[in-house]
């Protein structure tokens, strides 16, 4: 399977098995899709020199392309054949070790976001903050159920983490004074909105912390929006000061500045700008909203092609950017095509449920965030284990080979078959396919490949 | 080639050798939180094809 696309003046061709990806002149763009189509050679050559005649391309341009494609299909870099179906991957049966949690350390916040994972702030009746004894109990059952696995990824979630400050400090250190004994690397990540932030906040996080998270939705107007403390007041003005201050001692390490778009701002690149040119942010994150289907901020189908322009406008402007020396990063244009993943995270899905699991602030194990103390997807306890096994096979399921609608898809083995909670609240399955999801998937990978191509092109331009 | 330019990319059948260690990160433990997608994610084996 190919998929072909021009995007910038790019003619791309992406070969979906081998994962090669090859520039072309327009000659070659066609030739390509006519040999696809199953044109034998003497009818592309007679078909190509005449419609391109006018070019001054000749009979021999076109065989040249075409030694090109037969080049590139004998290295097994151009219609290459599917191959990792039948390699026996039975994923249902394959040994899983845990390798990352999610902490719920606060089932509080101090913001009440209309739109957050935590249901308006009432986390389903449960409210709390994870002791330290629970939290610890919860370190030791991923270092016991991580096998050989040295990296292990924590992420202090919540509502909001910072609420409960002082077990996180306490758990991270209890993590450093095992990791060395238990052979174990752990990597935390501090996912906060910023309200709770203090000098010593700051200390510890750019000390002990992989990676940050910091929520901001963008300007002001788009972030108060939904951002808002329980009085109604947006959080804009008392956080944006605390995240630059944050990112300015941080001293390269990672951090991420993510917001959330609705359908309120499909305009959503005006408020990456703003938080790359007015507020001085360079790493940046956007996601579309997870909302039910009926409220006003969900997105809809008929907002794609907004949205698609949006990925555009973004992508030709952080080739402006690089060029100009100023370069920002966006997580869903990060695409390491030489050192990226190997074949089997690319099948094997996201891990939720499996390798990756969220914890409650009680104790209780669910399959990711998104599912959080909803009773069907209780998957066990922190003292007890996985004890719901059929639906950890069934997350085990949740995989590029188990969605019929990913068998024609050209990008499957780039989203390894989508969110599990994306699809459940679709279509009420867990296994289903949420369509606008992917279709917003795939126009950020053409997007992401596309600069990889100007990348390439800048330093060996195309001949012919 | 005198109308393809290839990327450097991954093998992917090399990977199907090489790959599996899982030392990875999970898709959706950095940034997002709310889709999965691996092809950001940097494979931790250094030494794998």
């Amino acid at each position: 399977m190919i998929h072909q696309y021009t995007l910038n003046g790019y003619n791309i061709i992406l070969d979906v098995n081998s994962g090669s990806i090859h520039v072309t002149d327009d000659l070659a763009f066609e030739a390509v899709r006519l040999t696809d189509e199953g044109w034998p050679q003497d009818r592309i050559i007679k078909e190509l020199s005449e419609r391109f005649s006018g070019r001054g391309v000749t009979a021999q341009d076109v065989r040249d392309s075409l030694d090109d494609i037969e080049e590139l299909r004998a290295a097994g870099k151009l219609f290459s054949t599917e191959t990792f179906e039948d390699k026996a991957f039975d994923l249902k049966k394959r040994s899983t070790v845990i390798k990352a949690l999610c902490l719920l350390v606060a089932h509080t916040c101090n913001l009440n976001c209309s739109y957050c994972f935590a249901a308006q702030g009432n986390f389903k009746g449960q409210h709390g903050l994870m002791s330290f004894e629970t939290g610890k109990r919860a370190l030791d059952f991923l270092v016991e159920n991580s096998g050989l696995r040295r990296n292990l990824e924590v992420d202090f979630f919540g509502g909001e983490p910072l609420m409960n400050f002082e077990v996180c400090k306490e758990l991270v250190a209890y993590a450093r004074s095992i990791e060395k004994e238990k052979k174990k690397n752990f990597r935390f990540t501090l996912t906060t909105n910023g309200i709770g932030i203090t000098d010593e906040v700051i200390e510890w996080a750019n000390r002990e912390c992989h990676n940050v998270v910091l929520s901001l939705d963008g300007r002001k107007e788009v972030n108060d929006r939904f951002r808002k403390d329980y009085t109604g007041r947006g959080s804009y003005d008392r956080i944006v000061p605390k995240f630059q201050r944050f990112v300015e001692k941080r001293g390269g390490k990672g951090y991420y500045m993510r917001g959330t778009f609705t359908r309120f701002n499909t305009d959503f690149t005006r408020d990456i700008f703003h938080m790359a040119d007015d507020l001085g942010f360079s790493e940046l994150s956007m996601e579309p909203v997870v909302a039910d289907p009926d409220s006003p901020s969900a997105l809809r189908p008929e907002d794609l092609p907004v949205i698609f322009d949006q990925y555009e406008i973004l992508a030709k402007d952080m080739i402006r950017r690089e060029e100009e020396g100023k370069p920002i990063t966006f997580y869903h244009f990060m695409i390491d095509l030489e050192h990226g993943p190997c074949i089997y995270k690319r099948i094997s899905g996201c891990g939720s449920g499996t390798e990756y699991l969220a914890v409650t602030a009680s104790g209780d194990l669910y399959p990711c965030h998104q599912f959080v103390n909803d009773p069907e997807y209780k998957m066990g306890d922190i003292w007890s284990g996985v004890t719901n096994l059929q639906l950890r096979d069934s997350f085990k399921l949740c995989n590029v080979y188990s969605r019929p609608e990913c068998a024609d898809c050209w990008a499957r083995l780039y989203c390894a078959g989508g969110c599990a909670a994306n699809a459940y609240h679709a279509t009420g399955d867990i296994h289903g396919t949420y369509r606008t999801g992917c279709e917003i998937f795939k126009k950020r990978i053409e997007c992401a490949l596309m600069i990889k191509a100007a990348q390439a092109m800048k330093k060996k331009p195309a001949q012919g | 080639m005198k109308h393809i330019v290839t990327l450097d990319t991954r093998d992917m059948a090399k990977s199907a050798v090489s790959g599996g260690c899982g030392e990875c990160q999970t898709s959706c433990q950095s940034a997002c939180k709310t889709s999965c997608g691996v092809a950001n994610q940097p494979c931790e084996n250094k030494d794998a094809e």
